[in-house]
């Protein structure tokens, strides 16, 4: 992006933060090993590493909720001297100037965005309440920032990038001098990331310094200065950011080379799943659907790219069997379906994987076993005059275990000890096994590291491969890009017609997430004409 | 500064023996009531030991009183394990003893193969229904089924009123309010000559290893257990959580009514409006004791039975309330859900840095 962005202020003098030599360790587990962490003054820093490589551990004990086995936390003061944090006190932290902005906003839903960013800076008791002072302090960081959010709003009617920006100035407004932001982009369209951005280099040209959870690659490079990844709890790389790519950074964090998903070219089929004028009303845009059509074929990935709560639960929900349409009809394989049932549907080739694998995809208590075979339970193959045939669950889950890599103590081990990169691999392989026809991915790859991402994307190209139809719900343009052969837009519960991915321009994607600009490319699809 | 940390795979001693400890610490804190009613503490505890244990008679007593138990702690047992909450077997208690007294008390006759399996139908069908009505509103219409079941029974128990002093009146009862006896062939046998202790324990003890089994190696208890621990995800995998639900309220329900089949059938021979103690209540107490394990139930409710008949019987010789009955099991409960606790998190004291 912006080549001004690469030049960091580096001078000793500098120094904002120095982490020396932090280690951690929770029983036998050394969740950070001596790691070493600068930030300078007006610097963006970017932290790297796959889920549990140690990022959370070390921001913890920044923000002193732990206290480091060995090692220092250091802090300029007012003069730029360094000086020693006290250990887990995050008021000492707080006084410091860090300010933390977590990847699920805390903000008080009902309370307006000003009343959240004073909410604890105030007395409790007080004899009448001055807003004044505070709201010229806010005008003024807004001017300087570029942050502009309307703080009379209850913060419920703001949207996730103003919610963010809110967040921001609640830290920018306690005087942070450096600025931790979790996962900032997770939630946002390309167009407010980029607005995000550009604010964060203009907050560190005027001093602020910034540290960046990130996994990410691409935005990471777009606006860091320097780069540091963790891995095991070690870290295992720094580099200035104009020296890094892409490639090298991903292989860095994950240890090894990371497979890289590519489509190989195939011809789509007949069609398997086609929704004609579909609508679901649900009285609220999260859940309704306005005459959609769409329709995915044989050995093709349809993308629906959206920004999350524009409709994208409801069409999971039709295509799950969870749901059924109020207008307008369903064709599987060209048979118009008059039963929506997720057991039936489930039985006849339609692989569904959840979008929150915890909540709807596991039953914790129970075992990997009875996790795996839940879809097929009533089958004849695992049951007999009602009786499960334990050995028949076992063995199936046995093969699960080694053909999908799933990380556990065994078969036998209640699936709540699993790591959210086994539970994906073990739906995956509950529903992946019976070779189905239909694919419902929801959000197959979020909160994965990149490894199992990887893994993901792989499993669902080869089942794309072997024929099915995949239609593939993401919030991550990257990896709509990446695998998708077909890609369409949901917006409001609207959904665009599908564009060929080549086609596609990145940013008018994101402007279509945004609704603010209607399928320009009418011309270049298969089921050109079917929306409006 | 204390902090609970989850533990992931707690052991056998923690999983069964954390509630016989809990359970023997509620027996030792009620020295605490007896010492502040003036009473010998040591005596006391002997008494209620040899009320419980000390003969043949006691034992059978203990057992009359732990048959119901049994039934109502698994009607409570298997609804919990579904999340569903049923507060009213004490109602479906009623009504399956209703019923029982409805076929057999003379309508229909017959040897005791046939009239022993109706009566228990019955009561069980009854039961059922009471409970399904409920699950119904639940599922159907998101009606709380803490608040129908609890108060039906109230109504349960002023309909069985009605019905005592109207249609199902003995004629020969000289104006007491209770239902005609049941007839000899549909009668409870006793096990042991001369006790008490009857057929429904055997009924009892059956019901709850057939439970067991059910829930552990059914295709239908794998669906209870999955709504239960998980409805959300039980539902995208295909499972109907109606119709399981449905399934829960048919089996607690029906265990419901057994206890009171067997009450009538067993004990009492006829139904009046003071058969139940709150057996259905203590039912609730039961499953939570045996952490809703349908073996562990058999367990929890000879614990319950005999602090029930032992501080009955010490209550008589040195007059200390037998309210004291339900002061243990009150503690052994709070022992037990604080013991559950410590079973799935450790604990660990720490002292915050100053500052």
């Amino acid at each position: 992006m912006s080549s001004a962005a690469h030049t960091s202020p580096k001078t000793s003098q500098d120094l904002l933060l120095s982490l020396a030599g932090i280690t951690k360790k929770f029983g036998p587990l050394i969740a950070n090993d001596a790691i070493d962490l600068t930030v300078h003054r007006g610097e963006i820093v970017a932290l790297l590493g796959e889920n549990g490589a140690g990022k959370t551990t070390l921001m913890n004990i920044l923000f002193g909720h732990y206290i480091a086995d060995e090692g220092t936390v250091s802090v300029a003061n007012q003069n730029g001297e360094l000086e020693l944090l006290e250990p887990g006190a995050p008021q000492a932290a707080l006084d410091a100037g860090i300010g933390m902005v977590h990847q699920h906003f805390t903000l008080a839903e009902n309370l307006t965005g000003l009343d959240n960013i004073i909410l604890g800076t105030e007395p409790i008791f007080r004899l009448r309440r001055d807003r004044t002072k505070a709201r010229a302090k806010l005008n003024d960081l807004m001017a300087r920032s570029g942050l502009s959010v309307d703080l009379d709003q209850p913060v419920h009617k703001l949207t996730v990038g103003e919610k963010q920006r809110v967040e921001i100035l609640k830290a920018l407004y306690r005087d942070a001098r450096l600025l931790v932001l979790d996962e900032p982009t997770a939630v946002l369209t390309p167009q407010e990331a980029e607005s995000m951005f550009a604010t964060l280099r203009k907050l560190a040209a005027s001093g602020l310094s910034v540290i960046i959870i990130a996994h990410k690659l691409a935005e990471v490079l777009a606006v860091s200065h320097r780069i540091a990844v963790l891995r095991g709890g070690k870290k295992v790389g720094e580099m200035t950011t104009s020296d890094a790519d892409h490639r090298s950074i991903a292989e860095l964090m994950v240890g090894h080379e990371v497979p890289v998903s590519r489509r190989t070219a195939r011809a789509p089929g007949n069609p398997v799943i086609s929704l004609i004028d579909v609508t679901i009303d649900r009285g609220d845009s999260r859940r309704s659907l306005h005459g959609v059509n769409i329709t995915a074929h044989e050995g093709e990935i349809l993308g629906i790219a959206g920004v999350s709560g524009n409709g994208q639960a409801a069409l999971a929900q039709l295509i799950a069997g969870l749901d059924k349409p109020d207008f307008g009809t369903v064709e599987i394989f060209g048979k118009k379906i008059t039963k929506f049932d997720a057991h039936q549907f489930a039985q006849n080739g339609i692989a569904r994987i959840p979008e929150d694998r915890h909540h709807d995809g596991m039953v914790g208590s129970m075992t990997v076993a009875e996790n795996i075979a839940i879809e097929d339970v009533r089958s004849p193959e695992y049951q007999k005059l009602g009786f499960l045939d334990f050995d028949a669950i076992r063995k199936r889950a046995e093969h699960a275990i080694t053909d999908y890599d799933v990380r556990c103590p065994g078969p036998d081990a209640p699936a709540r000890l699993l790591s959210g990169g086994n539970i994906q691999k073990l739906i995956l392989a509950r529903v992946l096994e019976k070779s189905p026809k239909l694919i419902l991915a929801n959000q197959p790859s979020r909160g994965l590291d990149v490894g199992a991402q990887s893994e993901v994307h792989r499993r669902l190209l080869e089942a794309r491969q072997a024929g099915a139809a995949v239609i593939l719900i993401s919030e991550d343009l990257d990896e709509l890009l990446t695998i998708s052969d077909q890609i369409a837009v949901i917006h409001a519960g609207h959904i665009t017609s599908s564009m060929a991915t080549e086609t596609i321009d990145r940013s008018e994607l994101g402007l279509m997430m945004a609704g603010q600009k209607k399928h320009a490319h009418a011309d270049t699809t298969k089921n050109a004409g079917e929306t409006a | 500064m204390i902090r609970f940390e989850p533990r992931s795979n707690p052991g056998p001693f923690l999983t069964y023996g954390v509630p016989v400890i809990a359970a023997g610490i509620a027996i030792l804190l009620a020295a605490i009531p007896l010492a502040l009613a003036n009473a010998p503490i040591i005596k006391a505890y002997g008494l209620m030991i040899s009320g419980a244990f000390g003969s043949v008679f006691s034992i059978s007593e203990m057992l009359t009183r732990a048959t119901p138990l049994i039934l109502t702690g698994l009607a409570a047992a298997i609804a919990f394990r579904a999340k569903l909450w049923n507060i009213g077997a004490e109602g479906q208690l009623y009504m399956g003893a209703m019923a029982a007294v409805a076929v057999g008390a003379g309508v229909i006759d017959g040897p005791s193969w046939v009239m022993i399996p109706v009566v228990m139908i019955a009561g069980a069908l009854a039961g059922a229904l009471m409970l399904i009505g409920p699950t119904l509103m639940k599922t159907r219409l998101g009606v709380d089924e803490v608040v129908t079941t609890l108060l039906l029974n109230f109504i349960v128990l002023l309909f069985v009123q009605m019905m005592l002093e109207g249609a199902l009146k003995d004629p020969m009862s000289m104006g007491w309010p209770q239902s005609e006896p049941i007839i000899d062939s549909a009668v409870f046998p006793p096990l042991l000559e001369r006790m008490r202790v009857h057929l429904g324990l055997v009924i009892a003890l059956m019901c709850a290893i057939a439970l067991a089994i059910f829930v552990k190696r059914t295709v239908w208890g794998f669906e209870i257990r999955a709504v239960g621990e998980n409805a959300a995800a039980a539902k995208f995998s295909g499972i109907s959580v109606t119709k399981t639900m449905i399934l829960v309220a048919a089996l607690s329900g029906g265990l419901a009514g057994l206890a009171g089949v067997s009450e009538v059938a067993g004990t009492r021979g006829y139904l009046a409006t003071d058969l139940s103690p709150g057996y259905g209540y203590a039912g609730i107490v039961v499953a939570m004791l045996a952490r809703l394990s349908p073996i562990g139930v058999i367990a929890s409710a000879l614990f319950v039975a005999s602090v029930f008949v032992g501080a009955d019987s010490m209550s008589r010789a040195i007059g200390v309330s037998s309210y004291l009955a339900d002061l243990i099991v009150a503690m052994a409960l709070l022992c037990v859900l604080i013991g559950g606790f410590l079973t799935r998190f450790k604990v660990h004291f720490e002292r915050k840095s100053a500052g």
